[in-house]
């Protein structure tokens, strides 16, 4: 009979009962009294030159109370960076400024110019059309390897080029990469895009900026990830505010998908006007300023080769990748297409050598930064498609070529840096096998053939590194913090519990998950648990929730805890049961002497310990609360195989999804129905990706796809039913709990599967001079490739 | 977006590149114009009311004629800003053919639109920026010729010695 309580529960998400019923409290809900109200002032060209702002007029506009422009952040420090790259000369990347609000140039559609603050939005917004800007129009770059040529626009003036750095992985082993590829018995070359897209959570971002004079403190309510990371930031090196009079506040955040891990001159600017105008402000994004100042996702331009020796066995893989920047660094942008990318390359499978080679580009384009997957996806990108591609030219079977060259032997150390702790990729195979019903597609494939439909079948295999991060090493790597978490755990005098956690749900499902962890270690109802986040004056310092890093970093950190408080309580224990604390077991939320019927109920010891009253106060202090901070000893390695089955109309190049089935590893499991709903939702990401979504620049650098109409965001309706299941479990060998999350797996590993189903569909029906269609496989993209 | 197109006037060339340079007649024929002021010389000032998909905006702007080469050819180029709404920029290089009796006017037109006019009307910006340009050369051609559609015409104050003229010639000849 499954579990009802604890870990292995499919315990019902208790944080949707509000979401569900409009109770949930967002950062827009937050109102403080006498706030005011600001509205940015877009740049509406991609690159140019202030040449003059004239705020006089709008400045006499019923309602305003102060307009704000660059000017008054001169002297204040920009947006810092948190990753530094060192690139393949040993030098460290450019990192211009990336100032608050632009300071003599803009740099790219939406870059904000000036902030009017008024007593209404609508007085906001109409006094800042009335704004004087004269913008002299320079030349944009928007395309990368454009953007490189010597002679481009230079989007930041004080640089020699457009290039941030020119990122080689592993240096060392170019030379024999090289040789190996020109020694090959076969080598498939594949050049293809990762197509930018924008994260679009339900919830725009906002930020409540709130300042008390009397004490000085300020506070930021902000949709963030990652509360105390943005106190950090902004306080340390944008505002010079101590941590001490800066409160950062992440209510319910309504979806983040990495877009709001990061620190956004929105809430840089609010906090700043609060201090200055002593009151309240507050902004609330629009979907249309969402497109054009939320960083950005994905965006790469890469060649791979897959060199393979005359048995198939891989001997070599070569990338050349372009990433996109954008006009700025974003503040973990830098390690998104090195770090999270390039130790990723070995995938699941035993290649001896490895090359990657990363240029990151600066353009007249939005900030790109980590999207679910973050350098992950485009790796597993590259890997699966080029695989696909390697199985057609030789004419084997692409399952078979995969398990041919898994690896299967635990720890191994991959030619890019990382060791893989466990893993089972034949398992995951075989499970995938079973659950997508490969053995039926044949049926499937020949009945879609009478409709006069093209049915293909594509499959992919991923591999993540998640758990982000041993601190020691990513500080080796360029993070400028470290990446460990944190958790308290109080427990109070009745029994019940809080827990305080430096992770950040925003969807995740941790005030379900996380209690289910800590009633298990304690033998309780998960009822007498709950989860505290989001708010830096309540949680330990921890850094948040991306990466897939909630339950195995900070879960890993509230069982320390936990754990500490059970070594207490059981002293407590053994002092109320006059017994030797050697001897007393937990078990079932009872303290029991080993071998006898003695016992105190886990209430009875939590009063005690609040109600010293008959306690052992010589040697242990009264209360039961205890916090801990953990730092992982290495990534995790959640990995997977992954099969979609697609309809194509050959009439028309619309693709359908008509299956899905995704075998995952992620370890052991908290609570399956949730990790179940993580991988519905990254699949629903991936597969829009893979079909739907494109963010588009034209030529001149507008932003083209700034809306739903243009933005095609997957409904209900584009994905299927999944197959999923997650009963192939290799534990995490290095955490306590022995998981490897899963949040971003479906997003990771999605895509491939779905193009290599489109080819595959293409080649059944003939049009086999198809070996490649970029993501979305758009009805025109197909029909035209089915044409071309 | 580019595109190019010509038409003919039955109007010399001197009327024509006379009719092209009046604010008056400038107003008549940009679609959505409210206020045209200003001279060849100096450029003209122009307020233009616009729908384009789900963007509606007044634009403001200027518009400088330049390369005048009297009365073969001439260039049109101006920017109108919107507001929240974005821009619209572009250019026509308008040239004047001898065409019988009458005049083969052709145009070269390119047009670009930033900010939210982008954003949002993308899609529909190429269709749109052909409509204006046919309807701006219609409304030239009748207020050259007077209006094509006889009905239309009987609904114009238009007496019956003038139907063959548009009310721009009729002011000049």
């Amino acid at each position: 009979m499954p579990k009802d309580n604890g870990i292995g529960a499919s315990t019902k998400r208790r944080e949707d009962v509000r979401f569900l019923t409009g109770a949930g409290n967002y950062t827009d809900d937050v109102n403080v009294y006498g706030q005011a109200y600001v509205h940015f002032l877009r740049s509406d060209v991609a690159h140019g030159r202030i040449s003059k702002i004239d705020t006089s007029a709008a400045e006499a506009m019923p309602g305003v109370v102060r307009i704000f422009t660059g000017k008054d952040f001169e002297g204040i420090g920009g947006l810092p960076c948190g990753w530094q790259v060192t690139d393949r000369h040993g030098a460290a990347m450019k990192e211009p400024g990336h100032p608050v609000l632009a300071q003599g140039k803009v740099r790219h559609v939406g870059d904000p110019i000036a902030a009017v603050v008024a007593e209404s939005l609508a007085e906001a917004r109409d006094a800042a059309e009335a704004i004087e800007v004269e913008i002299e129009d320079l030349p944009a770059v928007v395309d990368m390897k454009a953007a490189l040529e010597s002679g481009a626009a230079k989007v930041h003036d004080d640089l020699d080029d457009n290039l941030c750095y020119d990122w080689g992985f592993v240096e060392e082993n170019k030379e024999a990469v090289d040789k190996a590829i020109s020694e090959a018995a076969h080598v498939t070359t594949l050049e293809l895009k990762n197509n930018r897209l924008v994260a679009n959570p339900m919830e725009p971002r906002v930020a409540v900026g709130d300042y008390s004079a009397a004490n000085d403190e300020s506070t930021l309510f902000t949709t963030s990830q990652n509360p105390h990371v943005i106190r950090l930031l902004m306080g340390a090196f944008v505002l010079g505010i101590p941590e001490h009079k800066l409160r950062v506040v992440a209510p319910d955040v309504g979806g983040g998908f990495g877009t709001k891990i990061f620190h956004y001159a929105e809430e840089a600017f609010c906090t700043f006007a609060a201090r200055q105008l002593k009151r309240a402000v507050k902004w609330t994004s629009t979907r249309s300023e969402a497109f054009m100042s939320d960083a950005h996702g994905r965006d790469h331009v890469t060649k791979i080769e897959l060199a393979l020796d005359a048995d198939n066995n891989f001997t070599a893989i070569r990338t050349e990748t372009y990433a996109n920047m954008g006009a700025y660094l974003s503040t973990f942008a830098p390690s998104v297409p090195t770090w999270l990318h390039g130790t990723l390359m070995a995938g699941n499978y035993k290649t001896p050598l490895i090359y990657v080679n990363v240029k990151a580009v600066f353009t007249n384009t939005v900030p790109v930064d980590a999207y679910r997957g973050a350098g992950r996806p485009e790796a597993t990108y590259q890997l699966e498609r080029v695989i696909d591609k390697a199985a057609r030219e030789l004419g084997v079977d692409p399952i078979a070529l995969r398990r041919q060259n898994f690896i299967t032997e635990f720890p191994y150390a991959t030619p890019v840096a990382v060791e893989y702790d466990t893993g089972d990729y034949p398992a995951t195979m075989d499970k995938l096998e079973e659950i997508a019903d490969i053995k039926g597609f044949a049926a499937r494939r020949a009945e879609s053939e009478k409709r006069g439909k093209l049915r293909g079948l594509g499959v992919n295999c991923y591999i993540e590194a998640c758990g982000i991060a041993p601190s020691n090493l990513v500080g080796q790597l360029g993070a400028r913090a470290g990446l460990y978490d944190a958790a308290t755990v109080r427990v109070n005098a009745t029994g019940s519990i809080s827990v305080m956690v430096g992770a950040h749900s925003h969807g995740q499902g941790h005030e379900t998950s996380f209690p289910q962890v800590v009633a298990e270690m304690l033998g309780i109802d998960e009822s007498m648990v709950d989860i505290v986040h989001g708010d830096s004056s309540k949680i330990p310092f921890g850094m948040g929730t991306y990466g897939s890093r909630s339950i195995a970093v900070c879960g890993s950190a509230m069982v320390r805890a936990t754990e500490k408080i059970i070594n207490k309580a059981k002293k407590i224990a053994a002092h109320l049961l006059e017994a030797s604390e050697a001897d007393i077991e937990l078990k079932d939320g009872q303290f029991s002497v080993a071998g006898t019927d003695k016992s105190v109920a886990w209430g009875d010891v939590t009063l005690a310990a609040y109600v010293p009253h008959n306690y052992p106060l010589e040697d242990i202090e009264p209360g039961l609360e205890e916090t801990a901070f953990y730092d992982p000893a290495n990534f995790t390695y959640p990995s997977g195989a992954y099969a979609c089955e697609v309809e194509l109309d050959p009439e028309t190049g619309k693709v359908t999804i008509e299956r899905f089935a995704a075998a995952d590893d992620f370890g052991n499991i908290i609570n399956p129905m949730i990790v179940s709903g993580q991988v519905h939702g990254g699949l629903a990401q991936g597969i829009g990706q893979a079909l739907l979504e494109d963010c588009a620049y034209d030529e001149t650098g507008q932003l083209i796809s700034a809306s739903y109409m243009d933005y095609a965001m997957p409904r209900a309706d584009d994905v299927p039913f999944y197959a999923v299941d997650h009963s192939c479990q290799t534990p995490c060998t290095h955490n306590p709990l022995g998981v490897k999350g899963c949040g971003e797996a479906g997003a990771i590993g999605s895509p491939p599967s779905v193009i290599n189903a489109v080819i595959d569909a293409l080649h059944s029906g003939g049009h086999s001079h198809v070996t490649h269609i970029d993501m979305p496989a758009s009805p025109s993209r197909v029909w035209a490739a089915m044409h071309g | 977006m580019q595109m190019s197109d010509s038409r003919e006037v039955d109007a010399p060339r001197e009327v024509v590149w006379a009719a092209i340079l009046n604010p008056e007649v400038l107003k008549e024929c940009v679609p959505g114009c409210t206020e045209m002021t200003g001279t060849p010389e100096d450029g003209f000032q122009a307020t233009v009311v616009q729908k384009v998909g789900p963007v509606k905006a007044t634009f403001k702007g200027n518009v400088v004629v330049s390369e005048r080469d009297e009365p073969n050819s001439l260039k049109l180029s101006g920017e109108g800003k919107g507001g929240a709404a974005g821009f619209a920029k572009g250019g026509a290089t308008v040239r004047l053919e001898e065409n019988g009796a009458g005049t083969l006017l052709h145009y070269d037109v390119e047009a670009n639109v930033g900010g939210k006019l982008a954003q949002l009307g993308s899609r529909i910006i190429d269709g749109f920026a052909k409509k204006m340009a046919d309807q701006f050369f219609t409304r030239l051609q009748e207020a050259i010729e007077g209006p094509q559609d006889p009905e239309e015409a009987a609904e114009t104050e238009a007496t019956p010695g003038d139907k063959k003229k548009g009310w721009f010639k009729r002011l000049v000849t």
